[in-house]
């Protein structure tokens, strides 16, 4: 059954016609084609498809694009400025080789960005502890912490 | 002229577009009139295919096609070809047996490819998928390797009636028993390389595109070799002329190996596009990966080593029986012999050898190369034995290593290798200090205060990177080279683009190549831009595996780069009115010796393109070369790691509280990323050796389908990684380079184990240590 769902997306209103069961991860890279927010498994595990919903980090593969009705929400593209400049997490991630194959890195820096917000100066336990469900298999999370780390206090620097 | 380029931590120059999400990964690619391809497969681990009915499906609503092996085996579709002929031990040839793209009669894996729909939706696709009726008359099933040639066990392949794809040795069989019966002591172990699901996270993914127009193909696909795959595809399945398929891997999320391959997926949404005149997007659910992806490892060996009375190394024997899964998969077979016994020397004198390796085929999935590739397997006999023949022999496990390196260089081993150069106890000197080893009792003592077990393992690995040369692996058996391609394209005003056969899936090749062509031509990284992933672009390519890309393909990138510059220095010979012989080269510099006279890089660049003032008559315009280089040898990292595990008694829970890797890659151009492949490589050998463990129970169903109950390390599962490295540039390429892709899967079990078994104070442990595994034998300990 097709119904009409409408949400903000990156500060931009955006609506279309969905199936019910068409997932909200499906409706972001199908139909609007901002194919940055990814899909790296089928059981909620990886996290590679992780955006915000009204403030807080989600995974996009868990819920219906019919339950982000009315929702402000954010993707990995919406996150740098209007002119390109990377938001702070995004260059630590880049200044600490946070990323090899960059599959994983949108939903990492989509959490990362939402955990650095409600918890400044995590210690590194914390922030391994938060990346439970963000699964790379590159980097080994070495540099995914020290990045982290590094994001989070310029966030709260103001940097 | 700026600063030196290599050995510098030069930042990625992809990493922008992936922080932004502007990569494009094989899903994110939609093609005008794309449709959705959906694998029917076989959800039993052995059966006879008895009828496909495909009527309903193709009456549900958008479906457009159902083929099944019948349609593929009536358009001549031919099966997935083996790269690599095994010779067993009486001469003959492996057996080969036919490895449709679609099931032929008989399903021999859970996940085995029956049927595919093709629909204009993706879930359109999917619901047509469950209407394809297949009639299976399920036939008994052996996953276990161990039981595969027993007497009575079901049989996979005509061709194969004792499921035996080889039986194979290398070594001197005789020489090694009489070793052994002159041994002061002999240790032994028995033990099973667990099989490993590799699971890049990004899954395989392709599209297929027909041109009717052009008749010719595009296939985009996930995948690390994009000219291998073409070869694969067009010589050996589909018969087609190379120049009538191009083969895109763009941005891929992550190989290991298990993207090396062709795979059935990749030929199907090939063929059928043409057959419905639309692309055809296949894109695997993780449930998929788990069944249909090539697996790793899955050894299970007995070996012993035979020592006189100081501990140093008279012989080793090594039997191993390898599961082959199902079907030969693209390289399949050279891993467990190749890439597996040749490296049973690892850093040691040991003076003969005998391996003999027995290949099976199983009611599994294929099994491929995955990170390290025979040589993680190679690793973990080796050091497992040298480190619990150690404490069998009551010596220091440093020093009964120190007591075996290898010291005089080169070095040729009683398995075929010959290892150009390496300072064994350079780097595990250096190991054992960043690992603090002198303060290991004392926190041994603070852990045991704590209630927990602590204990510390080593291991000093070698790996061969950048298989070659083409010449010799052919006399191995490879169906394929081994060289690397690559062109540099200088621009008028004097940027470069570089065409690289190898492939990037993480690497950071953008960023490392460019450091390579950049310092040489004395230019900013940012006038230097690597391209590769298309063979519409890329003159030819091997692709990247086995951590050849620096060694192999950036040697081409170099001998490019000298083609380059000796026509330079005529053109700067011209413009400066002197003799070639007198100009000089150095980072972007042409002079006349013993002059001030020179002309830059940009200025020679510009001169050939814009050709006014140049010397026709000897030379073309233009400044564009390529270059074929194809090794003298293998290269040949190798380092020591050390790993400290602590255990809790009550839980079996092990912590790895320290790692330490302390590699020799030769010379180094990213410190930064090979810092990164090292703490990636390592946490997958954490993976093996503590999380990951790939089951089929009896009846050959996968009870590790998912991330649920295969446990990929996750970031609190490690710790944060000492690492460093120690340099012998390697002999035989120009830029002194050995490889460092795969070193710390291949180090790390055999350091973890061997720390665990130290904590424990027992003989030995299956892998992955679970805490259940660890707790068991915590009890059977106290029972004792």
């Amino acid at each position: 059954m097709a119904v009409r769902v409408s949400m903000k997306v990156n500060g931009k209103a955006v609506s279309g016609e969905v199936e019910t069961r068409t997932l909200l991860v499906t409706f972001i890279r199908e139909h609007l084609r901002l194919t940055g927010t990814h899909v790296g498994c089928d059981t909620a595990q990886c996290g590679a498809c992780t955006v915000h919903m009204n403030g807080k980090a989600v995974k996009a593969c868990s819920m219906l694009a019919m339950q982000a009705e009315g929702a402000d929400v954010l993707t990995i593209e919406g996150l740098a400025k209007a002119d390109g400049t990377l938001h702070p997490m995004q260059a630590a991630f880049k200044e600490h080789h946070g990323l090899q194959c960059g599959f994983c890195t949108p939903g990492m820096v989509m959490n990362a960005v939402d955990f650095a917000a409600r918890h400044p100066g995590a210690s590194e336990q914390e922030v391994r502890e938060a990346l439970e469900g963000n699964l790379c298999r590159c980097t080994g999370y070495h540099n995914i912490v020290k990045s982290i780390m590094a994001g989070s206090k310029a966030m709260a620097t103001g940097k | 002229m700026g600063a030196p380029l290599i050995g510098a931590r030069i930042q990625r120059k992809e990493d922008y577009r992936f922080l932004t999400g502007a990569g494009q990964y094989t899903d994110d690619v939609t093609l005008q009139g794309q449709t959705h391809a959906v694998f029917v497969r076989s959800p039993h681990a052995h059966a006879k295919i008895r009828s496909i009915r495909k009527d309903k499906a193709l009456k549900a609503p958008g479906v457009l096609a159902v083929f099944t092996g019948e349609d593929l085996a009536a358009a001549k579709v031919g099966g997935l070809p083996c790269g690599w002929l095994i010779t067993d031990v009486n001469g003959q040839p492996m057996k080969e047996p036919p490895h449709p793209c679609l099931a032929q009669g008989k399903a021999r894996y859970v996940g085995d490819h029956v049927a595919v729909v093709v629909a204009e939706t993706l879930d359109g696709a999917h619901d047509a998928a469950e209407l394809v009726e297949v009639d299976y008359e399920v036939l008994p099933a052996v996953a276990d390797a161990s039981m595969a040639r027993a007497k009575g066990a079901p049989v996979l392949h005509e061709a194969a009636p004792d499921n035996t794809c080889y039986v194979w040795a290398l070594g001197d069989k005789a020489a090694t028993d009489a070793a052994f019966a002159k041994a002061a002591h002999v240790t032994k172990l028995e033990f099973i390389n667990n099989r490993l699901i590799p699971n890049a996270i990004e899954p395989r993914a392709a599209i297929g595109l027909y041109s009717r127009s052009e008749d010719a193909y595009t296939l985009y696909v996930s995948n690390q070799n994009p000219h291998v795959e073409r070869l694969l595809m067009a010589a050996f399945v589909l018969g087609l002329p190379e120049h009538k398929l191009r083969v895109v891997a763009p941005d891929v999320g992550g190989g290991f190996g298990s993207k090396i391959y062709l795979y059935a997926e990749d030929v199907v949404v090939t063929w059928a596009s043409k057959q419905i005149n639309r692309p055809v997007k296949w894109t695997a659910e993780r449930s998929e990966s788990f069944v249909s992806d090539a697996h790793g490892r899955d050894h299970h060996t007995i070996a012993e080593l035979a020592m006189d009375k100081d501990g140093k190394f008279l012989a080793m024997r090594v039997k191993t029986t390898a599961n082959m899964g199902a079907y030969l998969s693209t390289f399949a077979s050279a891993i467990p012999t190749i890439l597996y016994a040749t490296l049973l020397a690892g850093q040691y004198t040991t003076p003969v050898i005998h391996v003999e390796v027995t290949a099976v085929f199983t009611n599994t999935a294929p099994v491929d190369a995955y990170r390290g590739a025979g040589r993680p397997e190679a690793t973990y006999v080796v050091e497992r034995l040298v480190e619990t023949a150690a404490r069998e022999m009551k010596l220091d496990p440093a020093e009964i290593r120190r007591r075996n390196f290898i010291k005089q260089f080169p070095y040729q081993t009683p398995v075929a290798l010959l290892y150009d150069i390496g300072d064994y106890e350079a780097t595990m000197a250096a190991a054992i200090k960043l690992a603090d080893v002198a303060g290991f009792p004392q926190r041994r003592k603070e852990a045991e205060a704590r209630g927990k077990l602590r204990g510390l393992g080593y291991a000093a690995y070698i790996e061969a990177c950048g298989i070659a040369p083409s010449a010799v692996a052919g006399a191995l058996g490879a169906r394929a080279g081994l060289f690397e391609a690559g062109e540099i394209r200088v621009h008028p005003t004097g940027s470069v683009t570089v065409f690289t056969g190898s492939h990037s899936h993480g690497q950071g090749h953008e960023t490392t190549f460019a450091q390579v062509v950049a310092d040489r031509f004395g230019l900013p990284i940012e006038s230097v831009d690597i391209v590769h992933g298309d063979t519409s672009k890329v003159l030819f390519g091997m692709g990247t595996y086995g951590s050849r890309s620096l060694a192999v393909g950036g040697t081409a990138i170099v001998k490019a780069m000298d083609k380059i510059i000796a026509k330079g220095k005529k053109i700067a010979a011209h413009l400066l009115e002197a003799a070639e012989g007198d100009i000089e080269y150095d980072r972007g510099v042409f002079k006349v010796a013993g002059t001030d006279k020179q002309k830059m890089f940009g200025e020679v660049a510009f001169a050939a393109y814009v050709p006014h003032n140049y010397p026709h008559d000897k030379l073309e315009p233009g400044l564009n070369e390529n270059a074929f280089y194809d090794p003298a040898n293998f290269t040949f990292p190798a380092g020591t790691y050390v790993c400290e595990v602590e255990i809790d008694r009550d839980t079996g829970t092990t912590r790895v509280v320290n790692f330490t890797a302390v590699d020799d890659f030769g010379k180094i151009v990213n410190p930064m990323i090979v810092e990164g492949q090292v703490h990636g490589g390592i946490t997958q050998g954490i993976g093996q050796a503590l999380t990951e463990g790939c089951r089929y129970d009896a009846t050959g169903q996968l009870t590790t389908g998912s991330f649920m109950d295969y446990c990929i390390p996750r970031a609190d599962d490690v710790p944060s990684y000492k690492v460093d490295t120690r340099e012998t540039p390697c002999t035989h390429n120009p830029l002194g380079v050995k490889g460092c892709g795969e070193a710390g899967a291949i180090g790390a079990p055999a350091a973890l184990m061997n720390a665990i078994t130290d904590a424990l104070g027992i003989k030995d442990l299956p892998m992955p240590a679970t805490p259940q595994t660890v707790w068991k034998a915590l009890q059977n300990k106290k029972a004792a």
